[in-house]
């Protein structure tokens, strides 16, 4: 029984990192229906960042995470402003070819830069030690990691639901035409959108070394998880997205530990039935 | 009617490129006696190029795991080669209809959909093979691979030699008959259908083509003669592993389709040599720097070399044609 339990809060704190991941995803492919297959190398480049400092300058666990979060936002804002955005007008075939061109290239100057060994993290004292919680033993840093996750989806759903920058946002998500027409400014609304979504790849990324490693293979190991976050929560929709990436930890974790053989698959599996079923995801019809 | 006598004439001026190309193919047997095992392999690799452009330069369908086919083409035919099926062209056959069976089940979950599902089916299916593949150790030798099967020989005469020269041959030729095949397959009245298809989906169903049902029996050919080009590499180099069925090789084949130019098939045999090629080269210095270089090319063909190298060709004929 405990051990299910804390199968389910590994799984649940993956999730959570998978939600971080995938948000600034959802949003541009619901935004701007720009196909990123490279998103995830947003996600290394705030990892690299984290460890970097930390490793390098010894910069405290805290400090780095607001530093990733705003470094790889300002760096997917400037990428966004110089090159991406050509890319919007082209047709799928080529934005998949660019996005992948981009991962292959991103995964290679870390290769070159980092070499291609896990990097370390060593976590503050706090983080590294377990704490009981209703007699069951969960490290403080799978706990730590699930209350981000939650703060970072709240911050995220206040910001779309009851700000003007979110309600522009919906709106240009639901009819580009009439939201320019009212004269919202759509293409600086992109970049500001597509550098926060990278903002919060950066931020996921920086938790995730001290998790599930950094190494250069990252954003290709990442890219299907991320897209079915992306497909099953329905593009656009965070809420959407957040039990999508929970319910795809939750139950990566579940298969993984107790039916090792054929762990691996189920969620490949999970991924193509829902696409059968559900091809618009589970949020539905919003971005048809 | 107009469309299909020019595409007729059209595929007539192709196979006035095909037979250039499959001269610089043949004296490259006298020019390069010690590079024939490399030749051979990007014979291997244009016909698995072209698989892959009926597919998404012809039908309008992008997928993102065509490598599976491929990959069932290699160990079905060092699964056969193991219980004594060694003869190659008997292998060939069975490995195309077991690809091309595979594709047929997997038809209905992939046609339906629209391109973003389709991207991720596709995916998903990779993966799926891949992981069941890694799994299942008893039949696929999982991360070891499969590298001890038999492979018999060419009409029981020519054994694959340490030279290259039999598999010389028999890829140059089995590239030729597919390259024939998809000519007049594309110039057909299905291929200005499939056409149809990939300009115009809404269109086609308004004038009461099946395109469900074309769309299903591109995808099983393409599948089936990917699977050609698997169990090829499975024979000449004797070795089945995973990496014939992985992400990067179903990513490898877009990008050979691209770099040659989708939609032409002598493009598509162009762009997967010089693909070949280069990766042979750049890998000897580092794999790292030649994932840099095919990341660096791709992000720049989006934008400069949108129709590939057949496009560029076709740019350089008109202009010498406007100077003569």
């Amino acid at each position: 029984m405990a051990g299910i339990v804390s199968v389910i809060v590994d799984g649940i704190a993956y999730g959570m990192l998978l939600f971080l991941f995938s948000i600034g995803l959802s949003v541009t492919l619901g935004l701007m229906r720009f196909i990123n297959l490279a998103h995830g190398a947003f996600a290394m480049f705030g990892g690299y960042v984290a460890v970097t400092l930390m490793n390098g300058y010894g910069v405290p666990f805290l400090l780095l995470l607001p530093v990733a979060f705003l470094a790889t936002g300002l760096f997917g804002a400037v990428a966004e402003k110089l090159v991406i955005r050509h890319v919007y007008p082209m047709p799928e075939l080529q934005q998949v070819l660019f996005s992948i061109g981009l991962a292959f290239a991103a995964g290679a100057v870390a290769n070159i830069i980092f070499g291609p060994q896990q990097q370390p993290m060593l976590l503050p004292g706090w983080l590294a030690q377990r704490i009981s919680v209703l007699g069951i033993d969960i490290t403080g840093y799978r706990i730590f990691l699930i209350g981000a996750g939650l703060v970072a989806a709240a911050a995220l759903i206040a910001l779309f639901s009851y700000t003007l920058y979110g309600a522009r946002v919906r709106a240009a998500v639901d009819s580009r035409r009439t939201a320019e027409g009212m004269g919202i400014n759509v293409s600086l609304l992109f970049s500001l959108t597509f550098g926060l979504g990278a903002a919060f790849a950066g931020l996921g990324g920086a938790l995730a070394v001290g998790f599930l490693g950094l190494d250069p293979t990252f954003p290709l190991k990442y890219l299907v998880i991320v897209l079915m976050v992306v497909a099953i929560g329905g593009p656009g929709s965070i809420a959407g997205s957040f039990i999508a990436a929970i319910f795809i930890g939750v139950i990566d974790a579940l298969f993984k530990y107790f039916v090792p053989e054929i762990g691996g698959f189920v969620i490949y599996a999970v991924l193509v039935v829902m696409m059968v079923f559900f091809p618009k995801g589970l949020a539905g019809g919003r971005t048809a | 009617m107009n469309s299909v006598t020019s595409s007729v004439t059209s595929s007539v001026m192709r196979i006035g490129i095909g037979l250039p190309l499959f001269l610089v193919a043949v004296a490259s047997y006298f020019l390069f006696p010690g590079q024939l095992g490399l030749i051979a392999h990007l014979f291997i690799l244009a016909i698995f190029a072209l698989s892959y452009d009926l597919l998404q330069g012809h039908a309008g369908v992008v997928s993102l795991g065509h490598a599976v086919f491929f990959g069932i083409g290699a160990y079905t035919t060092a699964i056969l080669g193991r219980h004594g099926v060694s003869d190659p062209l008997v292998v060939l056959v069975l490995a195309f209809l077991v690809s091309g069976a595979v594709a047929g089940l997997l038809t209905r979950i992939v046609v339906v959909g629209n391109d973003l599902t389709r991207l991720l089916v596709t995916l998903g299916i990779g993966f799926l093979f891949f992981e069941a593949a890694n799994k299942a150790n008893w039949l696929t030798g999982g991360a070891d691979g499969m590298p001890d099967f038999e492979v018999g020989r060419l009409f029981g005469l020519y054994a694959f030699d340490f030279m290259g020269k039999t598999a010389f041959w028999y890829t140059l030729a089995v590239l030729a008959v597919v390259y024939l095949f998809l000519l007049l397959v594309t110039s057909s009245p299905f291929g200005v259908a499939l056409r149809g298809i990939r300009e115009n989906v809404r269109r086609m169903h308004a004038i009461g083509a099946p395109v469900n049902r074309h769309l299903a029996v591109t995808y099983i050919m393409s599948g089936a003669i990917a699977g050609i080009a698997g169990a090829l590499l499975a024979q000449t180099s004797r070795f089945a592993s995973l990496d014939m069925l992985g992400f990067e090789r179903s990513a490898e084949v877009m990008m050979m389709a691209t770099l040659g130019g989708t939609g032409s098939i002598p493009g598509v045999v162009l762009g997967a040599a010089t693909f070949g090629y280069l990766k042979d080269m750049l890998s000897v210095i580092s794999p790292k720097y030649w994932h840099l270089g095919i990341g660096i090319v791709l992000m720049l063909s989006v934008f400069v070399l949108r129709s590939g190298i057949a496009g560029a060709l076709a740019g350089l004929a008109r202009r010498m044609e406007r100077r003569a």
